[in-house]
């Protein structure tokens, strides 16, 4: 039988990849792409939608070429993206009207405040799942329409499209102004703040509070499921399935029981819990999202804890401080002393999110004594990324009464050995790592490849999955950690006060 | 100085009168320069030749600084970083193979494994970063141990594990040749009863040998009927290993998401 691949673009904040697997679910060939960051003023970030789209088309040209598939080889295409980034295009010249507000950027700040103050907010966290809050997709929509002169008019006369990166890919992949598709998918449209979380729809209500005219908006499409032909690809390739890029980490993962959970450790750090297909409302501050769904089946849902902020510490101490050439080091630097030296690290650089949601909070070290030392420090950083681990993953527990059986982890910190055993350690609870480390990507291949039949079902993509490595909790660490544990709590307090 | 080692004083300025020199000197003028006796300066000469820390000019006679002492700063690799890039390439392999995986760096005569990558049959195992193996009863070390110039010195007598284990040098060293001219290393039971493996050599960008990749499997899963390393085994190990090594050529970007 002639060997099935399934191509996944992976468009993160940093770079775009391209990547292909085999039925196995085996990485066969992967190109990569960065794009620039532009920081127009402070708390802006943008991306330029245009090089994105470019690198997209460039990398998975490339990949396409390095497996060189036989014609019908390369089955099917799925995309995985970073999410609320935000895109207002012309429908017409393919142009964006301005540059892409990425998730990062908090300049909404004010217009967020404003609206969170109004009498009726309470509809958003009601109908969306979420937090009405700067780090979702509809405030900076709004935004532009406000600050792009004319694109209100021109996006009520239906003249500009709206999308987060995944519609603009799909849009441009289709062919962009002659015939494009212009969809989300519903994991996407989850993090928008428009769409009602229990009917998977755009929400009249919500489109008149934030003042987005519907005009903008694309269909709404499952996670899984044949959206249309790739046409601006060398082959005409599939698409077929599309995810946030967390959700895509859930799917990668096999997480698609109720009460399993991954967490991505990349530039902030991402927990899901799969709740399945009922919606868990938190009350300790955590978001209800969309996990994903199959075309023709009921929505599964997550509880999600979002941190800003976990390798972009690490990168911080490289970049900004210095202290490391390479963000491995961090954990050479890091073994150069035996623990933290009393010091703390709470990397509030914007704020916080998950569970606190604390805007105001900014970065605090803690505990400076001059025994402390560059080792301390880099240990601090990592064990930072532990301890808000914690404080998710105890605001689960509370809420969905799931107690997490193991943590399955993923991303680039997970070959960091120091923090995957303070991890387990400080959770006390096992760690495991999948065998294929790209999950994101491999989860927007196992979405397109299971609605084309490559796969049959969740069951098949479940027995592909195979642990590579394990970190199992040191009993006397871990009542060690449980005692610090209010010594963090204490940190953060701190952190958030110094915001007010 | 307490402690210091005259020969390692003499050779260090000796490194540093040919390295201000510009290549230009010759054995009378390096000997009056460090006020050593020509013979001297000449025995602690021949011996930066030989490690590749000083070159000599074969039409002049005059001495340069050795690419060796060039490469110095640039071979080094962290072995955390090393871990990092080679990942994705580790776990393919696991996957492919069926086996387990491990990444590992020499010191003295242990192989200090920095990766380790779980046999992909969910049974439980434990994670091995940090533990050492034996340089001269593994395929791993054996890797190693072939790439180094010259050979570190090895004790008269080597530790016996199992009835297959090399115990001397001389034994070892038809064994390391062998690992040298065909790119890779098989370890038939000389660490573990029962089991065998293969491992490759992972480059830097300077080219220099900066750790091994391979992997250990039950004899039979390893070896063919007549005790042949299955070729495709063969094929996957170096795959990867080059793999690895084309990745630590390349500066990779970061990649990250939201």
């Amino acid at each position: 039988m002639a060997e099935r691949y399934v191509l996944a673009i992976d468009q993160g904040t940093t770079s775009t990849r391209a990547i292909v697997f085999d039925r196995a679910g085996r990485l066969v060939a992967v190109r990569q792409r960065e794009h620039q960051q532009h920081f127009p003023r402070p708390g802006w970030v943008e991306h330029d939608p245009e090089e994105i789209w470019a690198n997209a088309q460039r990398t998975a040209a490339q990949v396409m070429g390095d497996v060189a598939a036989l014609p019908g080889e390369l089955v099917a295409l799925g995309i995985a993206n970073q999410r609320e980034t935000t895109v207002l295009w012309d429908r017409r010249t393919g142009r964006p009207v301005t540059r892409a507000l990425v998730w990062q950027d908090t300049r909404t700040a004010d217009l967020v405040a404003e609206l969170a103050a109004r009498p009726d907010a309470h509809l958003v966290a009601e109908r969306s799942g979420l937090e009405i809050a700067g780090y979702f997709a509809g405030p900076r929509l709004r935004w532009i329409l406000d600050s792009v002169p004319g694109a209100r008019e021109r996006a009520e006369r239906g003249e500009l499209l709206f999308g987060t990166m995944e519609s603009w890919l799909i849009w441009n992949l289709t062919g962009g102004p002659a015939g494009g598709v212009h969809v989300t998918d519903v994991t996407n449209a989850s993090r928008t703040l428009l769409m009602d979380v229990h009917t998977c729809r755009w929400d009249p209500e919500l489109l008149a509070f934030f003042d987005v005219p519907a005009a903008v908006l694309p269909e709404i499409r499952p996670s899984v499921g044949v959206i249309g032909s790739a046409t601006a690809l060398p082959t005409p390739v599939p698409i077929a399935g599309a995810l946030g890029d967390q959700q895509a980490a859930l799917f990668g993962q096999a997480c698609f029981q109720a009460g399993e959970a991954k967490c991505t450790y990349g530039t902030g750090s991402f927990l899901l819990q799969n709740t399945g297909t009922d919606l868990v409302r938190s009350s300790h501050g955590l978001i209800s999202t969309v996990a994903y769904q199959l075309a023709g089946e009921p929505v599964h849902y997550a509880l999600e804890g979002s941190v800003a902020v976990a390798g972009s510490l690490v990168q911080w101490l490289r970049d900004g401080l210095g202290l490391i050439s390479s963000a491995a080091e961090v954990e050479t630097l890091a073994r150069t002393v035996e623990d933290n030296g009393g010091c703390y690290v709470v990397p509030a650089f914007s704020g916080l999110l998950a569970p606190h949601w604390a805007g105001e909070a900014r970065g605090v070290v803690a505990g400076l004594t001059s025994y402390v030392t560059k080792g301390h420090l880099a240990r601090a950083v990592l064990e930072a990324t532990g301890w808000q681990t914690r404080d998710v993953v105890q605001a689960m527990d509370a809420d969905s009464g799931l107690p997490l059986p193991a943590l399955r982890v993923d991303g680039g910190m997970t070959t960091n050995n120091l923090l995957m055993q303070f991890l387990a350690d400080v959770l006390d609870t096992p760690v495991v790592r999948p065998m294929v480390g790209e999950t994101v990507s491999l989860g927007a291949a196992y979405a397109a490849g299971l609605a084309v039949g490559v796969w049959s079902d969740v069951a098949a993509l479940r027995r592909n999955w195979h642990r590579s490595a394990q970190w199992s909790p040191r009993p006397e660490r871990a009542a060690a950690l449980t005692a610090e544990y209010p010594r963090w709590q204490r940190a953060v307090e701190l952190s958030i006060a110094w915001g007010r | 100085m307490p402690g210091s080692v005259q020969s390692i004083e003499r050779a260090a300025a000796i490194l540093q009168v040919i390295a201000g020199s510009g290549g230009r000197l010759g054995l009378r003028e390096i000997s009056e320069a460090v006020g050593l006796a020509k013979t001297t300066a000449h025995g602690l000469l021949r011996t930066l030749v030989t490690v590749g820390f000083v070159a000599q000019d074969r039409r002049t006679g005059r001495y340069e600084l050795g690419a060796g002492l060039l490469s110095l700063g640039t071979s080094y690799l962290d072995d955390n970083e090393l871990r990092a890039r080679a990942s994705n390439w580790t776990d393919a392999l696991a996957s492919r193979s069926g086996s387990a995986v491990r990444l590992g760096t020499l010191a003295g005569t242990q192989v200090v494994v920095v990766h380790h990558v779980f046999r992909p049959d969910d049974s439980a195992q434990e994670l091995e970063v940090g533990t050492a193996l034996p340089a001269h009863a593994t395929a791993l070390g054996k890797v190693l141990l072939a790439c180094q110039v010259p050979l570190p010195p090895l004790p008269q007598e080597l530790e016996r594990f199992t009835r297959a284990t090399s115990t001397t040098a001389a034994e070892l060293a038809p064994e390391l040749q062998e690992t040298r001219t065909r790119g890779w290393a098989l370890e038939r039971e000389e660490h573990l009863p029962g089991v065998a493996g293969l491992a490759a050599p992972v480059r830097g960008a300077a080219g220099l040998v900066v750790g091994a990749l391979g992997i250990t499997a039950p004899v039979a899963a390893v070896l063919d009927g007549r005790g042949a390393p299955r070729p495709a085994l063969v094929g996957m190990v170096t795959d990867a290993a080059t793999a690895v090594s084309r990745e630590l050529g390349e500066r990779r970007p970061e990649h990250s998401r939201g």
